[in-house]
């Protein structure tokens, strides 16, 4: 059967045969790059769409519908739009900073694809800490953020920077220990192992009451930490015009917007990995009729799949939460998510360790 | 010269340069900015070693904990926006001075000493750091685990009383 796996696999050989290793690795990288950014073009414009299409679906309304069949170029159409304009650099600004901080927030967030098994045997870096990987290169986003609305020397710019920053740093926290429930009950950090574990059901069945929690504050933690509504204070339209990137336009602007929406893929892929199973197909006990139907539905289909139903279930919150104050969204972590995150990875721990989870 | 040499250049030349930069700019969080560039650096060159968990820790602590600490201590520090004083000339050579005679020690135990390579393999999982950091037997370090996490409780406690807000008086 014709699969990516075999794919790659025939385009290193090839490389690795026709070339020496050194050069065949720098095709590569250079061939993974492509792809990555490829991927990050579609990304940007087929989840603008979706976001634009879920809203109005939302709010009883048509949504975009004049360019293509259905709007479905709409967004073509805003990106080349963005290219031609012009990308203003405002005097009083740190020059420097503010022009390198959309692509520190961009290249972050390109790192962290890396890990990521996109379908069966599909992965660009197999690292024996992919999980660690993952948080530590996310921690690391806040700083563009941080970085564009100091250089941009303006007060909502700041501000927005200021709360963005508070919520990255605090929420982290939470999705750092609901990681580590499924890394328990797993026992490695390494991506791969974690799917394989899923071979005989998602760790969302197997694992029962921990992995619910752990699978809830997964979600409300990294809502708040790709800055959506409910927890959008960053860039709160209503107070701070756009935060951090206010005094941005043109494509740089687009940078800041697309780098949202591919981290919002990032941490849905990650959540389908850690609770979904990743590529694995759904699967019942062993060996029935039912599983081999599933076999036949190729893994990138069901991989995307279940990264494309948590990414609608972060947008559906967007569209019926309204937005939190910056001390509820406080209190919201530091009094109740953490305390309940911390019990529930020793609850994870005492289950792990007798064996009563299903396997 | 090999790839993996022609790498480890590539990253020192970025570490040093970044370094460099982070003390001689003037603009105090550009020089934040240029020190954050310098810990990437580190780290990148823990990840050319393939030492993997050494270099993530070193992005969790140093990169995403340290240096968004001093930028946030910079946000909230007043006319941290200006551009500061040109250092006067007496500085300026004392510090190069330093530089000079820190470069000569260093380069002077490394010419006596050298580096020996033991050609073990170097064996490292995060199992074997995980046993070692609570084990009680040889190589264990529960006891300083322990004592730093005593210490991290320590100042938690200490955070948790400075931002505590004494309660406004009841009116009779």
């Amino acid at each position: 059967m014709w699969s990516l796996e075999q794919l790659a696999n025939t385009v290193h050989e090839w490389l690795n045969e026709t070339f020496p290793s050194t050069w065949a690795m720098l095709i590569e990288f250079v061939i993974v790059g492509v792809c990555i950014i490829g991927l990050f073009a579609m990304l940007g414009l087929v989840l603008i769409m979706m976001e634009r299409k879920v809203s109005s679906w939302m709010q009883l309304r048509l949504g975009p519908n004049r360019v293509g069949p259905g709007g479905m170029f709409q967004t073509v159409a805003d990106t080349l739009k963005l290219i031609v304009k012009e990308g203003m650099t405002p005097n009083g600004v740190d020059k420097l900073l503010f022009n390198v901080a959309p692509f520190v927030v961009m290249i972050i967030a390109m790192v962290i694809m890396a890990p990521l098994i996109f379908a069966k045997g599909l992965q660009i870096w197999d690292i024996n800490i992919g999980v660690l990987f993952i948080t530590a290169v996310s921690s690391v986003s806040v700083i563009g953020i941080l970085m564009a609305g100091w250089a941009s020397n303006n007060k909502y710019s700041l501000l927005g920077a200021m709360r963005s920053g508070a919520q990255i740093v605090s929420y982290e926290l939470s999705a750092g220990f609901a990681v580590l429930v499924i890394v328990i009950l797993t026992g490695s950090l390494r991506i791969s192992d974690i799917v394989n574990a899923q071979a005989d059901g998602w760790w969302i069945f197997k694992g029962h009451i921990p992995v619910w929690i752990a699978f809830v504050i997964f979600m409300i933690a990294v809502t708040a930490e790709t800055n959506r509504a409910p927890f959008d204070l960053a860039e709160a339209e209503s107070e701070l015009t756009a935060g951090f990137h206010t005094e941005y336009s043109g494509m740089k602007f687009a940078l800041f917007f697309l780098a949202e929406y591919v981290n919002i893929f990032v941490v849905c892929a990650l959540g389908a990995t850690l609770f979904f199973g990743g590529w694995q197909p759904l699967h019942f006990g062993t060996d029935t009729t039912f599983n081999h139907i599933m076999d036949y539905i190729p893994s990138s289909v069901w991989f995307m799949g279940k990264t494309f139903f948590l990414i609608f279930v972060i947008m559906w919150f967007r569209w019926t939460f309204p937005r939190l104050r910056i001390d509820q969204l406080l209190n919201l972590e530091w009094k109740y998510l953490l305390p309940i995150s911390m019990f529930n990875l020793l609850l994870a721990t005492v289950i792990a360790i007798a064996g009563w989870y299903f396997q | 010269m090999t790839a993996s040499q022609i790498i480890f250049y590539i990253l020192s030349a970025f570490i040093l340069g970044t370094a460099v930069l982070s003390v001689t700019t003037r603009k105090i969080f550009r020089s934040a900015i240029w020190l954050l560039f310098s810990l990437i650096g580190v780290a990148g060159l823990y990840f050319w070693m393939e030492v993997e968990f050494i270099a993530a820790v070193q992005i969790v602590v140093y990169v995403g904990g340290i240096v968004v600490l001093i930028i946030f201590s910079l946000f909230l520090t007043q006319q941290s926006g200006e551009v500061m004083a040109k250092a006067p000339v007496v500085r300026k050579i004392a510090a190069a001075l330093a530089v000079i005679f820190g470069f000569a020690l260093t380069y002077m135990l490394v010419q006596q000493n050298g580096f020996e390579a033991t050609g073990k393999p170097f064996d490292w999982s995060v199992e074997k750091i995980g046993n070692s950091m609570l084990g009680t037997a040889d190589n264990g370090y529960s006891l300083p685990f322990e004592v730093v996490s005593m210490l991290l409780l320590a100042a938690m406690i200490g955070c948790i009383v400075i931002a505590m807000k004494a309660k406004p008086e009841e009116q009779q």
